[in-house]
């Protein structure tokens, strides 16, 4: 028995070591590159004057992502509800509804909503049956739509799936004691469903932060966001490995601080998990 | 006397410093039906688990038909056991779990097929072959669990509280269909339980086991009307134990009042624990000639059969079975004859059971109850 | 009545775009704020292209084998961080498998980036940038597939009965046997669900393959799709490639609810009969 159960120790080696060549060691390269020069000197912490040069950057980013989840969670824990109380067989194919969109890739579904906001776009050319026309694309307030279409999705699941879980006797409970049907909202509910609100910010909030494409595609020079300074330093002809690795490291500890930050209003650590992709 | 087929010598072992086996040493002979009879954490599973092959003893050998079996690992024992939630593999049907073993072997499609069926049959449940294990009741699993580890044609059969999820009814035809079953096959059983009642109504012999030793070995009567020590007497069925002393052979005092009973072989003035059984006292008039003792009747609880009367003696609570009608707080005078009176040699258990001033039936079902989700 | 009408309104919202998108790659125009008529010309623009071929073929490549290797290391993984008791190393082991899918994907791809740049150019026997373009974009897909196998495993493992690989050895299976025939089916069903998450994964990644290498040849579809949206203007090619992609996903996910609601059936009528065993006690 003893030979069986170290067999089974061994069994998860390979992992151990490919976690630590492919997780591992590429986070210290960044932590290296954060804290080196050019010249892979020591540079204590001079790479990071350039948040100073980024704090517009930082603060229009974490604002867009900020409003875009704010959206989200306005439209999607309607949705999530809504959904919950449907019939179980209903339930399913609308939950399969909601995730389908997921699983499009993002450029794809970015790129839907460029043919409706473009300026020679179905919606233009509706309006213009009205004599209307909108400079939609290159504004902030097309990023922020594309965020809120990206990623609706990542709300409203984990929001669902804690819901549906939600024992309805406790609802029946509330309402005996003289709640309302509001009531029973704001007071059973929601305080109920906040690990799954939790994990649905984050899971909107992260990839809206950190995003390039969007911003690109959508937002155009009006809108340069943290992951399109992050693009510009490792990819374009003006790339900086360290200041890169810089930014990518001040944004990972922003998402770090806020993820606890999040978690500390829930102690069900297994809600991101819980939300799941599937 | 049949041949000795398992044998446990000086077995010990601890998990994480708590010792769970001290010193054990049992024979197993062909044919038996042995029940290891003890309550939650005596060890009883543990000595079960180290026959089986999933422990291994820190001291001590066990033996096989004269092999030393340590070192063997299970699946290499002739020895096949029957789990106690059953532990069938879900994704196989009824027939592959029952054939699973006969695979193993390599054994041939046309050659499992009748020894298949001949095994569901045995524990009746012909014509279940292509059914879905989660489909099947406790009492089927059961079965099909028991066909498993019988098909392989083990010596040894090991069951681990078998019956322990079943309600009460299915585990009474249980009983029956099991030692049937055990007659049929001539198969040893070695049987774990926590019920005193399987344990006398099925076994040949019953250990009964406590705090990682074996307090008594012997056959379900002997058991019953010799136990050895307070915790036997207590553990097997309803017993008064006080404390008494053996003033020659034959005359035990105890209560305060000096009885003939038919135990000899003590010292002088010795003091020993006597136990005496609720249904052997007979309830006679206080002032009566047979009055050997006088207590006061606390509470009165009608079981059907009989009544079941608490009687305080100077201050120690007797528990008696009686068919006669006797009222609360009435006075009344106890009778017991010679030979239901059993002496036993003080042990470590002595003054820690007997005693019915706190008995209550409900808390027995309780704890009974919670004895069975823990295991 | 008003739920309804909600609920409906947030799927048009959601599923809008996407529809006007697919209806856009049959548009015989090249606009996309005219439909100007039934055409399938931009499918046979996009089957007569190489480089759309050519990625597609390198995307497969990539997901079936990056997915295989993830599924076959996390898996045994999977097995091997179950049986830790060190409650500090287990933690520890799993906060470092969360750490591709908490991460914001960029930071996933920068750092995977430098560690390519640094240590895989410096294996001189690997002459062709080909092969090392191929080999950098399968760890990577292999390392982000990694934790969703790993943590699709775990709860089959946690659900399955340690007695079961008694059982087994007791009926005469070696471990290695008791593995393969009594523990591995009943995993299968985490197995298998990893198996496609990280396919998918990998199939739909522009992200990290955008970053890892960034002169790579080897194009997947997704890199491919982003070179055709760029920053000028899109032909509608794109959309019937987009289409495409949508329709194979979509595809792989109805096969992977299948699989997924046959077990869903068999755990409900394990629930059903417990029920039942239970109200039998009482």
């Amino acid at each position: 028995m003893k030979k069986n159960s170290f067999m089974k120790q061994l069994a998860s080696m390979p992992y151990y070591v490919w976690a630590i060549i492919f997780i591992i060691v590429p986070i210290g390269y960044v932590l290296y590159y954060a804290f080196t020069d050019s010249e892979g000197k020591f540079a204590g912490l001079d790479n990071f004057a350039i948040i100073e040069h980024y704090a517009s950057t930082f603060s229009l980013s974490i604002m867009l992502a900020f409003i875009a989840t704010v959206v989200c969670l306005l439209i999607g824990y309607p949705l999530a509800l809504a959904i919950s109380r449907t019939k179980p067989t209903t339930q399913k194919i609308l939950i399969m509804l909601v995730m389908l969109p997921m699983w499009i890739n993002f450029i794809i579904r970015t790129d839907s909503i460029a043919i409706l906001l473009e300026k020679n776009g179905l919606l233009n050319s509706l309006l213009g049956n009205f004599g209307v026309s909108l400079e939609l694309m290159d504004t902030r307030f097309a990023v922020i739509v594309g965020m809120v279409y990206d990623f609706l999705p990542y709300m409203v699941l984990p929001i669902y799936s804690v819901l549906t879980k939600l024992d309805v006797k406790l609802v029946e409970a509330a309402t005996d004691l003289g709640c309302n049907s509001i009531q029973a909202l704001t007071k059973v509910i929601m305080p109920l469903s906040l690990a799954g609100v939790v994990s649905g910010v984050t899971m909107v909030f992260v990839p809206c932060v950190s995003t390039f494409y969007i911003s690109q595609r959508l937002g155009g020079a009006n809108t340069y966001l943290i992951g399109d300074a992050i693009e510009a330093r490792m990819l374009s002809i003006s790339a900086d490995y360290n200041k890169g690795a810089t930014l990518s490291f001040v944004l990972m500890i922003l998402i770090v601080v806020s993820t606890l930050i999040m978690n500390h209003y829930t102690d069900d650590d297994e809600s991101v998990a819980a939300g799941g992709i599937m | 006397m049949k041949k000795i087929i398992v044998a446990l010598e000086n077995i010990s072992k601890s998990f994480d410093d708590e010792q769970i086996l001290s010193n054990i040493s049992l024979y197993i002979r062909e044919n038996e039906f042995i029940t290891l009879l003890g309550p939650s954490g005596c060890g009883k599973t543990t000595t079960l688990r180290i026959i089986a092959g999933f422990e291994t003893a820190d001291t001590g050998k066990v033996y096989f038909e004269d092999k030393l079996l340590n070192d063997i690992p299970p699946y290499k024992r002739n020895i096949n056991t029957v789990f106690q939630k059953y532990a069938l593999f879900p994704h196989l049907n009824v027939y592959e779990n029952v054939a699973f073993g006969l695979r193993l072997k390599k054994m041939k499609n046309e050659d499992i097929r009748p020894k298949v069926k001949q095994m569901l049959a045995l524990v009746n449940l012909k014509g279940f072959e292509k059914r879905n294990i989660n489909t099947l009741s406790g009492g089927q699993q059961q079965r099909v669990a028991i066909a498993r580890a019988l098909i392989n044609d083990p010596k040894v059969l090991l069951l681990d509280e078998p019956l322990g999820a079943l309600d009460l009814k299915l585990r009474k035809d249980m009983q029956n269909e099991l030692k049937n079953i055990q007659l049929k096959t001539g198969i040893t059983f070695i049987y774990v339980t926590h019920d005193q009642e399987e344990a006398l109504s099925m076994s040949d012999t019953v250990v009964v086991m406590a705090d990682g030793k074996i307090q008594q070995i012997g056959t379900p009567t002997d058991i019953y009307n010799e136990p050895k020590n307070a915790f036997v007497a207590d553990f097997i069925g309803e017993s008064n134990i006080v404390d008494g002393v053996m003033l020659e052979d034959f005359k035990a005092k105890f209560s305060g009042h000096v009885f003939d009973c038919l135990d000899k072989g003590f010292e002088k003035n010795e003091p020993v624990d006597i136990v005496v059984r609720p249904e052997d006292v007979d309830v006679v008039d206080v002032d009566s000639d047979k009055a050997m003792l006088s207590g006061v009747v606390t509470s009165v609880t009608f079981k059907g059969v009989h009544y079941e009367i608490i009687v305080d003696i100077n201050g120690f609570k007797w528990m008696i079975q009686t068919t006669d009608y006797v009222g609360a707080d009435q006075k009344i005078g106890l009778y017991i004859e010679p030979d239901a009176i059993h002496v036993m040699k003080k042990s470590e258990y002595s003054n820690m059971f007997g005693d019915y001033s706190s008995f209550s039936d409900e808390l027995e079902k309780l704890s009974d109850a919670t004895e069975v989700i823990e295991e | 009545m008003k739920k309804n009408a909600y609920i409906i309104a947030c799927f048009v919202l959601l599923y809008a775009p996407i529809i006007i998108l697919m209806v856009f790659s049959f548009n015989s125009l090249e606009s996309t704020g005219v439909f100007g008529g039934f055409s399938l010309k931009w499918y046979e623009s996009i089957l007569q292209n190489e480089k759309a071929k050519e990625a597609l073929i390198n995307s497969l490549i990539i997901a079936v084998s990056s997915s295989l290797v993830a599924t076959v290391i996390g898996t045994f993984a999977a097995i091997g961080i179950s049986r830790l008791k060190n409650k500090f190393i287990k933690s520890s082991v799993m906060t470092v498998t969360n750490i591709p899918m908490v991460n914001p994907e960029i930071v996933t791809a920068v750092s995977m980036a430098f560690l390519f740049m640094g240590t895989l150019s410096t294996l001189k026997f690997i002459k062709s940038d080909d092969t090392l373009d191929m080999i950098s974009l399968l760890i990577a897909h292999t390392t982000f597939g990694l934790p969703y196998v790993i943590l699709s495993v775990l709860p089959k493992i946690k659900q399955m009965d340690k007695t079961q690989t008694e059982a087994a050895l007791d009926l005469g299976c070696k471990p290695t046997q008791a593995f393969f025939k009594v523990e591995l089916p009943q995993l299968l069903p985490g197995v298998l669900t990893g198996l496609i998450m990280a396919f998918t994964m990998s199939f739909d990644d522009f992200v990290i393959s955008y970053f890892v290498r960034p002169k790579s040849t080897v194009q997947t579809l997704p890199l491919l799709i982003y070179s055709m949206t760029g920053k000028g203007t899109v032909t509608p090619d794109m959309y019937a490639l987009s289409t495409f992609m949508i329709i194979a996903i979509f595809l792989l996910l109805v096969l992977a609810n299948l699989a997924g609601s046959r077990e869903e059936i068999q755990a409900k009528r394990q629930a059903r009969k417990l029920k039942k065993q239970q109200e039998a006690k009482k």
